[in-house]
């Protein structure tokens, strides 16, 4: 499944007043959720585009009302490369969700080029919401992380 | 056959190369800083990747951002386009040390080229002509410059080795003023570009700049694509050039290419590159050598009818050279108008938003552009906001179709040059022919 057709059943959904929708097309599948998740049956396909969309209009529509419409503090990707919520597969997540964060404080891995960059809290509160998806590619300025 | 490339660049030539990746089914990742989402290469790639905020030396000249933007996107090879780092040996290397193709020549090959002393002594030994010159770099010994100036005959020109496009240059037109200007011209260097070592050149009162354009595949075959001759220059940024270069003897022409495919062999050259000479009385000189697509490549595909940068592609992909010398034919005269998003007087750079733009269209007319109606032109950036190229039996039914196709060209909402390309294609000594590098700026008054 190419990212072009998931990109149209995004905009599918986003356009009408379904909430979820699943297509299952022979050996892949995947389901769309308004304002949440995009589950894909194959994990290796590269959504870049994806994990921004989710929730979210494409980057080619003004940025400016997702700012109002996601609420607190968000923490943007300072890079290129691939998000995670732990050190290591397997390991705990640096924060949930709900989780009280100091300035300081760890919340997520971008690996670049091989090296692991560990991202910082930079105002403490709660972490409100975990926009990116582990394991997914982020592209600069992408918003990953709320802090309320 | 290359199967995904990432475009390093952006504007018209990103769109350049993304026309050239589709037609040979190539998937094209785009990557972009935050004010070029709107650009229209970027809407049309098969993904796109923002890499760094507006600035370019956190976006377009981020290596770590473009490389990492790659391994995300299983991007195989980038294509650097021209300018930010399309002639960075060192991004060469780190794109190849990281499993990934370069696509261009060898990192070794754009160093050598890129130290305009190390590629003049590689053109003398493969038997190119150069401008006569200290062919070294010169020293502290005032009295070895001198020497070197009597012996090449005044006026001379004093060039950084890191410089090149026009940049630490400086005339010297008497003994008297060489060491004051030898010690200025290698402190705005060492400014410049980091590297203080300097060359000494005759300075040629009446040149053209002829270039040659070259394909090679890097496994012994080369060829040539004819010339171009850019010699309308405002402070050595070209402004219009045309293919073929008019009013050379064919003589010196067939020699002048033939050196030429034969130092891309020598050298072992791979991809597209071009050779610019200064050309003064039947004589050729080097003057640099350009490891990259050049912005006015369409003129030499106009009259050729080869697809330069799908070339570019091929050979990347490990594809021997898909022609010979023989089967490159130059028919034709083609012409290019560099469009600028400036005042045509004051050269004032004009950013903002395209209100309204219709493109000219016809027999023989290209347009080579990135913008439409609605789009904005960003500050951050060069001023380029496309080419108008026109083709026509000889020089003369070119240079018409091109006054007309700017008479066509509407662009609202911004200033643009298009006045003054139009003054240019319409100027008398021009439509002659053989006007020198100091034509432009002389009829402008600087």
């Amino acid at each position: 499944m190419d990212i072009r057709k998931i990109k149209k059943l995004i905009e599918l959904i986003e356009d009408s007043d379904i909430s979820e929708l699943e297509i299952k097309e022979s050996e892949e599948s995947i389901r769309i959720s308004r304002g949440g998740q995009v589950a894909i049956s194959q994990p290796n396909i590269l959504v870049p585009k994806i994990a921004q969309v989710s929730g979210m209009p494409t980057s080619s529509s003004n940025e400016e009302p997702v700012a109002n419409s996601i609420e607190g503090h968000i923490v943007k990707s300072p890079m290129v490369g691939t998000f995670y919520r732990s050190s290591a597969p397997g390991e705990k997540v640096f924060v949930e969700e709900g989780q009280q964060v100091s300035v300081g404080d760890i919340l997520c891995i971008i690996e670049a080029m091989k090296m692991m960059n560990q991202i910082k809290a930079d105002k403490a509160g709660v972490v409100g919401a975990v926009l990116a998806k582990d394991g997914e590619p982020v592209e600069f300025d992408q918003p990953m992380i709320t802090i309320i | 056959m290359l199967e995904k490339v990432l475009i390093a660049n952006r504007g018209e030539i990103a769109l350049r190369i993304l026309r050239s990746c589709k037609e040979l089914g190539i998937k094209t990742v785009a990557v972009h800083s935050k004010a070029d989402q709107n650009l229209k290469h970027v809407l049309l790639a098969d993904e796109s990747i923002c890499i760094g905020p507006n600035s370019s030396t956190h976006s377009y000249l981020n290596v770590p951002a473009i490389i990492s933007a790659m391994e995300i996107s299983n991007a195989q090879a980038v294509h650097p386009g021209y300018g930010f780092l399309a002639e960075n040996a060192d991004f060469a290397e780190r794109v190849e040390k990281s499993g990934f193709i370069f696509i261009g020549p060898t990192a070794s090959v754009i160093r050598t080229m890129g130290d305009k002393v190390a590629a003049i002594s590689t053109m003398i030994a493969a038997g190119v002509p150069t401008v006569p010159g200290s062919n070294g770099s010169l020293n502290d010994d005032a009295y070895r410059s001198k020497k070197i100036g009597a012996d090449i005959g005044y006026p001379v020109i004093i060039k950084a080795a890191a410089g090149g496009g026009g940049r630490g240059m400086r005339v010297v037109r008497n003994e008297g003023e060489l060491t004051n200007a030898i010690q200025l011209t290698k402190a705005e260097a060492k400014a410049a570009f980091g590297d203080d070592t300097v060359y000494m050149e005759k300075f040629l009162e009446d040149p053209r700049h002829v270039e040659v354009q070259v394909l090679a595949d890097g496994q012994g075959n080369a060829v040539h694509l004819g010339d171009r001759d850019c010699s309308l220059q405002r402070r050595h940024q070209k402004v219009l050039e045309e293919a073929p270069a008019p009013n050379i003897p064919q003589v010196a022409r067939d020699a002048v290419l033939k050196a030429c495919v034969d130092a891309c062999i020598q050298i072992g050259y791979r991809g597209a590159g071009t050779f610019e000479f200064l050309y003064e009385k039947g004589e050729f000189f080097f003057i640099e050598m350009n490891t990259r697509i050049q912005v006015e490549h369409p003129v030499t595909e106009m009259i050729t009818g080869i697809d330069i940068v799908k070339e570019q592609l091929l050979i990347a992909g490990g594809e021997k050279l898909s022609m010979r010398q023989e089967d490159v034919v130059i028919r034709g005269h083609a012409f290019e108008c560099r469009i600028n998003a400036e005042d045509s007087s004051t050269f004032m750079p004009s950013p903002g938003k395209i209100t309204a733009y219709h493109a000219p269209g016809g027999n023989g007319v290209r347009v080579d552009s990135h913008i439409y109606t609605g789009y904005t032109v960003p500050p951050y950036y060069d001023s380029l906001i496309g080419k108008i190229i026109t083709r026509g039996k000889d020089r003369g039914g070119a240079l018409s179709r091109m006054v007309s196709a700017l008479d066509e060209l509407h662009i609202e909402g911004i200033q643009t040059n298009i006045s003054l390309q139009r003054d240019l294609a319409s100027d008398k000594e021009f439509q002659k022919g053989s006007v020198n590098i100091h034509y432009l700026e002389k009829k402008l008054g600087l």
